[in-house]
């Protein structure tokens, strides 16, 4: 019985099935209201960053303008807003009902941000052989802590679509399944969008 | 029994009386007997405040109590049925606006006193050094005492602040391991010692109120900064200006430690040479030391920062500091046994500066050197 | 599927159902439960205090024990006591009060209950495991840094595991008021203590995060390494003074905020008058909940921030005296021409109004930044911040739980001991505080572990730790007059109190689990009081009765609690004898297990997520049969009662 409530025949399908419940309505201002924490999360440590940037020991340590590389940061935002474009479609076919487009969207979403953290793991790899690392300075940490918080969320949404994925392959759509992966797109927006005012404030102002 | 409980009570009543009436605490240690200009206006400033919030706790209590007093169900009985009042525009706007003219005129002496006591523009001349016009002291905080060095002259002690009145006596402030606060409530508010920079501020002193507590004012470390926080006292010697100049110059002329004349104390001397002299000077200079100045460590009003200055509390210091104040960073740092501990305070207790030796034109002189650098 | 109704279930049925009920009656219990606990702790640790206070140069507890024992006072009273507490009746009475079913994320409250027990225990076990945290509730990141041993780590790790409980049931409730509010409940016809709720709410959304990552900070520096607080290394410790007052002054108002809605709530039912001014009390709410984001700094007036920014802290500061003046004179209003009976809940609530009043015009006074570089960190401050939250906030708490025993349990504490209780708690608050005013203009700072003779503090902190012993007598008054009830277990029946004016004392009582057989119209503000004037006093029903669908328990929210709680030892122990470590941990024995238990615990709780975002969890249904038989029954049980 219950599960008769959430397969909805694809005649009936909702505009928008994601808020088509009670528990997808409740899910989806809990979730903005998570955001709204999240954002001042981030400002904390864009303002702790901002604090450290460039607060090293002594003259031998790296400063911002000596590290940052703007080429590769901008790839790696091509690659995130790329991905964010892909889990708009994503969502776009979830709400058409077409369940095989949504999966391979989100797949393509999660290979981009994949992508997208192979090279920030490039880059920190790079950063730490040439000294710039964690304990390395108080600007090191902040750098650390605040990319490294991004990244985290990355690869949180990167394992949370490939479950959504795996586990939705043999349950197919319904007002159900869409919830969750409404939500998850949700996030990755606000992922990229983060990654924006990292773009900007750290990388762009960092080699100005 | 009882009687002796009713007896408690009374004294209890009329301890609880005099205090309120007296209401100001000691002359050298209360934030309600301001001691110069400094103290005065924040205490004018409590006094204004305090008269607002007064006026404000009365008009409300005295609406309070009418509003309880009339209502009683006992009095108008169960069958009352109270009039259902939505709520009333006129009354909001009248307690909106009321105390919103009562902050105004509580916020323009707030403002103008914030900027007034932040203003340390005085502190450095036209090119941005130290202006040697004003008294400058660099307080240095550390776990759990207190350096003082004097700007212009050079000289550093420790624990025992000597400042002169009738002027304003500037502070530079920085904590040494962890953040203290400096406070000497009977001159004026607290400005933290931070760990990541230096703060500036000034106190005032005035000289009659300097007599009033017998030219010693306490002075209290007041942020959390480990176990003996609450040991972390000082004392303010506030002296006339020439007396102030007379004991710098007595200060500065000590080039070599003072030399214990004989018997225990120079015994005493020699093991302070071998065991202690690391950390401690016995010369008014080094500032940033590990341990406290002791120049002129006979001239102290205390031993530890809070207990009475004499041999005994000193020996007892030194045998087991830990005890006396826990936490800090002198236990454990030398082994001496209970007879060369006795040698060392006796020897501590010699180092007496002497009074009026110094010539203050001397340190007129490097004043004006340093004036034409 | 259903519950197991009427029937005596056995112990370990009972236990189990509350290790998994996502029920927010049951969690309101929990949340009672664990935050009274914590509650009685941190007023031993306050006897504590104020034994070691009451005469000069007292060596009852060493000075490192004292700072200890401070700063467990002022955490566990603020995280684990007053916040939990407040949960308690939110839980309780927030949906009832809206015409819910239950809270929006049922899982997720159960979560919330659970963390926050976990890190409460967490936190405490610092006192067995080699001392606890001890730099003060504020925790200063120099002296936090400097702390040897592990108990600063306690406190961080602790705080973040039951910081983020907190943080999930302040999502909850936001999303709970904005979506579950039966038809016909506007958002202005909220009730006053859902609206606080409501604020307060997102209040935790907005203040948790910024205290997250200034724990973040300082886990990091201690345990990790890293260099945020480590002056030579470049860092800054003023940046965790400023994050946590960016959290820690919305706290005040996450706390105080539900305490004036409660006593709005009181003061209506025991006038029987409707609030007067509730569009003004509901702007007076949100102002207060805005403003207390711009004004942090004024925690750190002596910090050396420049007169520039003293000053527009002072002035934002005073800005906040306006909508709490508002409350004031509204709530004075309400009373005035009502119908006042003394019950224990009102006698906290008119109490309350002076005493409040006390510890607001004194942080109108701290406002004045040249007065408060006198007052700050002295006793007045002590004294300021106890008016303010043991007068405003545990006075509601207090008054709330004689207030809400009756939906909470079925039964009513007795009215007798309650008027004692509340009598001598009051004459022990002013005994205790008050004279702190004085103590701090007279020199004495605060967080002393001793003060020496003949500075004249004497007599006024004997006075002190007198008020202090009565209300611990008050207390345990409360405590005599619970357990007595409990065992007497007279049942009372709906509303009472017999003023109820909101939906939740339309209820019969106790509620059935899914609270409303029939969804209810609201048709007005205080909408029971409206249908008793009108009708006869029964809710209109929005529709039918109709199949309820309702969430499955889980044992999930305590897995993931427990995970962290495993991985917080292996943080804690990390740094132990690293090379690395800063010198607070650097001498202490290596713990080669420490990653491993890290690793673990992290595994648990992200397993358990996985397992929850795998599995389907669809609820399961009431049917309308059975929604009719309970109906029947109450029905039958009600006329019997008459």
């Amino acid at each position: 019985m219950a599960e008769m409530r959430y397969n909805v025949p694809n005649d009936q399908w909702p505009v928008h099935p994601e808020k088509a419940t009670l528990e997808g309505r409740n899910k989806f201002v809990g979730f903005w209201t998570f955001l709204a924490g999240e954002t001042v999360l981030f400002a904390s440590l864009f303002a702790t960053y901002l604090a450290l940037k460039d607060q090293v020991p002594s003259q031998d340590h790296l400063v911002a303008a000596e590290l940052y590389h703007l080429e590769l940061a901008f790839v790696m935002t091509m690659f995130l807003l790329t991905s964010s474009l892909t889990s708009v479609f994503a969502v776009y076919h979830m709400r058409n009902n077409n369940f095989g487009k949504m999966q391979l969207w989100l797949g393509i979403t999660v290979l981009l941000g994949a992508g997208f953290l192979a090279l920030e793991i490039y880059e920190f790899v790079e950063y730490v052989s040439i000294g710039h690392t964690f304990r390395s300075s108080a600007f090191g940490s902040a750098f650390y802590f605040l990319i490294g918080t991004h990244g985290f969320h990355v690869i949180v949404g990167l394992i949370w679509i490939t479950l959504l994925i795996i586990r939705n392959a043999n349950r197919g759509l319904s007002v159900y399944t869409a919830a969750k992966v409404n939500t998850a797109s949700l996030y990755w927006h606000f992922i990229d969008v983060v990654w924006v005012f990292i773009f900007t404030i750290v990388y762009l102002l960092g080699v100005l | 029994m009882k009687n002796s409980w009713t007896k408690t009570k009374f004294i209890m009543l009329m301890s609880v009386l005099t205090m309120f009436l007296a209401g100001c605490g000691e002359n050298h240690l209360s934030a309600l007997k301001p001691a110069g200009e400094v103290g005065r206006q924040q205490f004018n400033l409590m006094v204004i405040s305090i008269a607002i919030m007064v006026l404000v706790i009365v008009v409300v209590t005295v609406a309070f109590s009418i509003a309880v007093f009339k209502s009683r169900r006992s009095q108008l009985g169960e069958s009352f049925k109270p009039k259902q009042i939505a709520g009333n525009h006129t009354l909001e706007v009248i307690w909106t606006s009321i105390p919103i003219v009562l902050l105004i005129i509580l916020a323009i002496p707030t403002v103008y006193f914030t900027f007034q006591q932040g203003d340390t523009t005085e502190m450095v001349n036209a090119k941005g050094e130290p202006n040697q016009d004003v008294t400058i002291i660099n307080v240095t905080a550390h776990q759990y005492w207190w350096e003082f060095e004097y700007e212009h002259e050079g000289v550093v002690t420790s624990q025992d602040l000597v400042v002169p009145t009738g002027e304003k006596v500037f502070f530079n402030l920085k904590g040494a391991d962890v953040k203290h606060s400096f406070w000497i409530p009977a001159a004026g508010g607290k400005l933290d010692t931070n760990v990541d920079g230096v703060n500036s501020f000034f106190l005032v002193f005035d000289d009659d109120k300097a007599q009033d507590a017998d030219r010693l004012f306490y002075g209290k470390c007041a942020e959390l900064c480990g176990p003996s926080h609450a040991l972390m006292d000082f004392k303010v010697k506030a002296l006339e200006k020439d007396d102030y100049e007379q004991w710098l110059a007595d200060m500065k002329q000590i080039e070599e430690p003072l030399q214990a004349d004989a018997g225990d104390a120079k015994e005493g001397q020699e093991i302070f040479n071998n065991s202690c002299i690391g950390c401690h000077a016995v010369t008014p200079t080094g500032a940033g030391a590990v341990g406290p100045n002791l120049t002129n460590f006979g001239d102290r009003e205390l031993v530890a920062g809070y207990l009475e200055h004499n041999k005994e509390n000193l020996v007892d210091w030194i045998k087991d500091p830990e005890t006396l104040k826990p936490g800090n960073k002198m236990t454990g740092k030398y082994q001496l046994n209970d007879e060369e501990i006795e040698k060392v305070a006796e020897y501590l207790m010699t180092l007496k500066v002497d009074e009026g030796t110094g010539d203050k034109s001397k340190l007129r002189e490097t004043k004006d050197e340093g004036g034409d650098k | 599927m259903a519950q197991v109704k009427g029937k005596k279930a056995g112990f370990g049925a009972v236990l189990w159902d509350y290790l998994t009920t996502v029920d927010h009656k049951k969690i309101a219990i929990l949340y009672l439960i664990a935050g009274g606990f914590f509650f009685a702790l941190g007023g031993i640790e306050a006897m504590l205090i104020r034994a070691q206070l009451a005469i000069p140069n007292n060596d009852f507890l060493s000075a490192g024990l004292f700072n200890e024992v401070i700063t467990m006072h002022g955490t566990t009273m603020i995280f684990l006591a007053a916040m939990p507490l407040l949960f308690a009746f939110m839980n309780a009475v927030v949906p009832l009060q809206i015409g819910a079913r239950d809270v929006a994320f049922p899982f997720l409250n159960s979560l919330g209950v659970w963390l926050f027990i976990f890190g409460g225990i967490f936190l405490n076990l610092s006192w067995f495991l080699g001392g606890a945290p001890d730099a003060g509730w504020t925790s200063y990141a120099s002296l936090s840094i400097a702390s040897p041993g592990h108990g600063i780590d306690f406190y961080a790790v602790g705080l973040q595991i039951a910081g983020a409980g907190t943080l999930i049931s302040g999502i909850n409730f936001a999303t709970t008021i904005i979506t579950m509010r039966a038809p016909g409940m506007t958002y202005m016809r909220m009730p006053l203590f859902t609206w606080t709720t409501l604020v307060a709410a997102i209040l935790i959304v907005f203040a948790f995060p910024p205290l997250t990552i200034g724990v973040f900070l300082m886990i990091f520096d201690r345990m990790f390494g890293s260099n945020f607080f480590i002056v030579e290394a470049g860092g800054n410790t003023i940046i965790w003074e400023h994050l946590f007052w960016i959290f820690g002054h919305p706290e005040v108002y996450i706390l105080i905020l539900p305490a004036f809605g409660m006593f709005s709530e009181i003061f209506s039912v025991f006038s029987r008058k409707r609030l007067f001014g509730y569009s003004a009390m509901v702007f007076a709410t949100v102002l207060i909940g805005f403003f207390g984001f711009m004004v942090w700094a004024h925690h750190m007036f002596t910090v050396g921030l420049g007169p520039t920014a003293n000053a527009i802290f002072a002035l934002a500061t005073m800005a906040i005296a306006v909508p709490t003046g508002i409350k004031i004179f509204n709530w004075i209003a309400t009373i005035w021409g009502g119908s006042i009976e003394f019950t224990t809940p009102m006698l906290y609530a008119l109490a309350f109004i002076p005493s409040f009043v006390m510890g607001g015009v004194t942080g109108i006074m701290q406002a004045a930044a040249p007065a408060d570089y006198q007052y700050h960190d002295s006793y007045f401050i002590v004294a300021h911040f106890h008016y303010v939250i043991v007068g405003g906030v545990v006075f509601a708490l207090l008054a709330g739980l004689h207030f809400y025993w009756p939906i909470m349990t079925g039964t009513m504490l007795s009215e007798k001991l309650g008027k004692l209780e509340m009598v001598i708690f009051f004459i022990g608050f002013h005994c205790t505080f008050l004279i702190q005013h004085w103590l701090g203009l007279w020199g004495m700072p605060r967080r002393v572990f001793t003060y020496l003779d003949g500075q004249g503090y004497n007599a006024a902190n004997m006075i002190s730790s007198i008020g202090a012993a009565l209300m611990a007598v008050a207390v345990i008054i409360l405590l005599i007059n619970i357990i007595k009830t409990l065992v007497k277990n007279e049942k009372v029946g709906r509303d009472p109190w017999g003023d109820g004016r909101t939906l939740e004392w339309s209820l019969p009582i106790p509620a059935p689990y899914y609270n409303f057989a029939q969804t209810p119209l609201i048709r007005g503000i205080d909408v029971l009081a409206l249908e008793k004037e009108e009708g006869d006093g029964t809710i209109p029903s929005a529709g039918p009765v109709e199949p309820i669908h309702m969430p499955n328990n889980s044992f999930i929210p305590f897995m993931i609690s427990l995970g962290l709680f495993i991985a917080g030892f292996g943080a804690l122990y990390f740094a132990s004898g690293k090379p690395w470590a800063i010198d607070a941990v650097a001498d202490l024995p290596v713990r080669p297990w420490a990653l491993y238990v890290l690793i673990a615990g992290l595994a648990i709780t992200f397993i358990s997520m996985g397992v929850r975002s795998w599995k389907d969890d669809l609820g399961y249904y009431i049917t309308k049969e059975e929604l009719e038989a309970d109906l029947r029954e109450l029905e039958a049980r009600e006329r019997g009662a008459n």
